[in-house]
């Protein structure tokens, strides 16, 4: 612990800034990942532990996509596209099958695809880390905002989580396709009695929460290195962002996503060990406060 | 009553023949991986049998029992390397801590609803997992906490022999079994089973619910820790991988494996388990991939455990 660093933090505008700016990157990625994990719970009543590995392959799928074409935006789209993909065969194939079993089954049929994805990965791009690097377009000098350094890939980063945000917030509350979600998420079975195929509707919802878990894979892969098991701990944050946000609550990914990622960039000043603890403490805390979490309907 | 008599009494016959036939393998046959087996089979067997109660007996789904197994781990490991206590003593106080822990955590979260539940279990054993990661001075820190547990005998048994180990942990986890079978088939056993089946109705008949669930979250622990005791006989010390979430997972997966409605379907799928690990082991080190394909399988094919499904397959038999 190391609380006289944190307050000499808070008085310099320079560490103030790199400290947010971290923070917002960490925070905004983990948005996209608990936005999918929020939205599937809030539809389907599924807890998808197998969410951190779409976000692991799609880190991965983005480095070998940029290996081959050379285009980050391409690498990107790739691995997108691919686990929103991978999100519908996931579903198909195998969670589809456990919709009536006990919540347990589908657990376990997660837990599975986490320990098979894992060694595949192993297998196709080795055990070690790969580092993606920054794409040559992202290679110039960093920006200075009241004195703190804010690398232009990180405003970039903030700004398409946040377009995201947007979008799947006026996606959700406008369009048709948005309000069936919503109705779903109450009663799916009368969304079903009154017409709508909510066989392709779990599907779209499973494709939409894998895509953005894969984008934010392949958006993470220049500023974090890839390795297999990497999708756990976003797993877990991910998770912890839902629960504190209120499960099902797209506002409240947005907020607790954003939240969580402040304790963590000020968090490794103030308790560099402990930052994990710290985030596990603030859950706790805002469970017992709020059982339903910030933005749940109650319980 | 009766009948509880009797089937109290079959119980311990039961215990009474297994116990035997464990204890009078190794005077016909030593076999020191056999024996390696069964002493990590049995603080896995208490580890996956108390979760149990949690998931089979009451309905609560707890991802973060391995919190009590590490606990009761190090507490041991600790006191044993502190202190002048002798072993029974100090294995009584870390599974009288891993109790009083589970007591502070269940008092916190026995009041939410099912997945907030599963959620902030988790949260409790990430945080204790940081907890021993950053308290290095205490802990050891991600090298867990090193240099061997002293003193190891106990009533003339040197628990440094292969075999002694084998018939303490033996003894221990036969009895620890049987308690557990106890409660699950006690009157307050019952009554988890009825907060399972229907919590609303439960608490019309007057059950105070939360009250209910902490002793049920509480008892759980507390053997989780005296598996975790077990643990720290057997590699002489203690790991931050023992209350890590993988841990948790495979005590899930050995309850899931085995059958949540059949009392030993914990022990059985703990044995599925650990000797699936070690056969995918000796053949290849992608250990994940073959076991998620394994799971896979059973999850699909037979959708409940293997004792569930014997069950169901022969009504009269296995009961």
């Amino acid at each position: 612990m190391d609380l006289n660093a944190l307050g000499a933090c808070l008085t310099t505008s320079a560490c103030v800034v790199t400290q947010t700016t971290s923070g917002l990157i960490v925070g905004m990625l983990l948005f996209l990942v608990a936005a999918g994990v929020t939205l599937i719970f809030g539809v389907l009543k599924i807890v998808n532990f197998a969410h951190g590995t779409f976000y692991m392959l799609g880190g991965y799928v983005a480095y070998t996509a940029l290996g081959v074409t050379g285009s980050y935006a391409l690498a990107v789209l790739a691995g997108a596209v691919s686990m929103a993909v991978f999100g519908v065969v996931f579903e198909r194939a195998l969670i589809s099958r456990v919709y009536s079993s006990n919540v347990l089954m589908q657990l376990l049929i997660c837990y599975a695809v986490v320990l098979i994805f894992d060694d595949l990965v192993k297998i196709i791009w080795g055990p070690e880390f790969h580092a993606m690097g920054m794409p040559p377009t992202f290679q110039v000098p960093p920006l200075f905002i009241a004195g703190g350094v804010v690398p232009p890939f990180y405003a970039v980063l903030i700004g398409i989580a946040a377009l995201i945000a947007v979008v799947l917030g006026l996606g959700l509350s406008m369009t048709r396709l948005g309000k069936t979600v919503r109705a779903a998420a109450i009663n799916a079975q009368m969304v079903s009695a009154l017409g709508v195929d909510t066989t392709l509707l779990f599907a779209i919802v499973f494709a939409v929460g894998g895509g953005l878990a894969g984008l934010a894979g392949a958006l993470a892969a220049p500023v974090r290195s890839l390795s297999p098991g990497m999708g756990f701990s976003v797993l877990i944050e991910s998770f912890i962002v839902t629960v504190i946000g209120g499960m099902g609550s797209i506002a409240g990914a947005l907020v607790s996503a954003l939240l969580i990622g402040l304790v963590r960039g000020f968090g490794t000043i103030g308790f560099p060990q402990f930052t994990d603890g710290l985030i596990y403490i603030v859950m706790i805390a805002i469970l017992l406060l709020r059982p339903q979490g910030l933005f749940g309907r109650r319980l | 009553m009766k009948d509880n008599h009797r089937s109290a009494t079959r119980d311990v016959a039961i215990a009474a023949v297994a116990l035997i036939i464990v204890l009078s393998i190794p005077f016909v046959h030593r076999s020191p991986a056999f024996e390696d087996f069964v002493i990590r089979l049995s603080a896995m067997a208490l580890f996956a049998t108390s979760l149990n109660l949690l998931v089979g007996n009451t309905g609560m789904v707890s991802f973060g029992h391995g919190m009590f197994y590490g606990l009761g781990a190090y507490a041991f490991a600790l006191m044993m390397q502190m202190t002048e206590l002798s072993l029974p003593v100090v294995a009584v106080l870390a599974v009288l801590f891993t109790t009083v822990a589970a007591l502070c955590v269940g008092t916190i979260c026995v009041r939410l609803s099912t997945d907030y539940f599963a959620f902030i279990t988790l949260a409790f054993q990430m945080l204790i997992y940081s907890v021993i990661i950053s308290w290095q001075n205490l802990t050891g820190g991600d090298q867990g906490l090193r240099g061997g547990l002293p003193r190891r005998e106990i009533f003339g048994f040197d628990l440094t022999s292969q075999l002694h180990l084998y018939q303490f942990c033996a003894v221990i986890a036969v009895l620890g079994l049987l308690a557990l079978r106890h409660i699950s088939a006690s009157p307050f056993g019952q009554t988890l089973c009825m907060i399972r089946d229907n919590e609303t109705r439960t608490g019309f008949l007057g059950v105070v619910l939360w009250r209910a669930r902490l002793c049920a979250f509480t008892i759980a622990g507390g053997f989780a820790g005296l598996g975790g005791v077990l643990a720290a006989l057997f590699v002489s010390g203690a790991y931050p991988e023992l209350a890590d979430w993988p841990n948790s997972g495979q005590a899930i997966f050995a309850v899931m494996l085995g059958g949540i409605n059949s009392f030993l379907g914990p022990l059985l799928g703990a044995a599925i388990l650990l000797a699936l690990n070690d056969a995918v082991a000796r053949v290849t080190e992608y250990q994940g991939l073959v076991l998620g394909i394994v799971i896979l399988i059973f999850a699909l094919g037979l959708r409940r455990g293997v004792l569930d499904f014997l069950r169901l397959a022969w009504p009269k038999g296995l009961r």
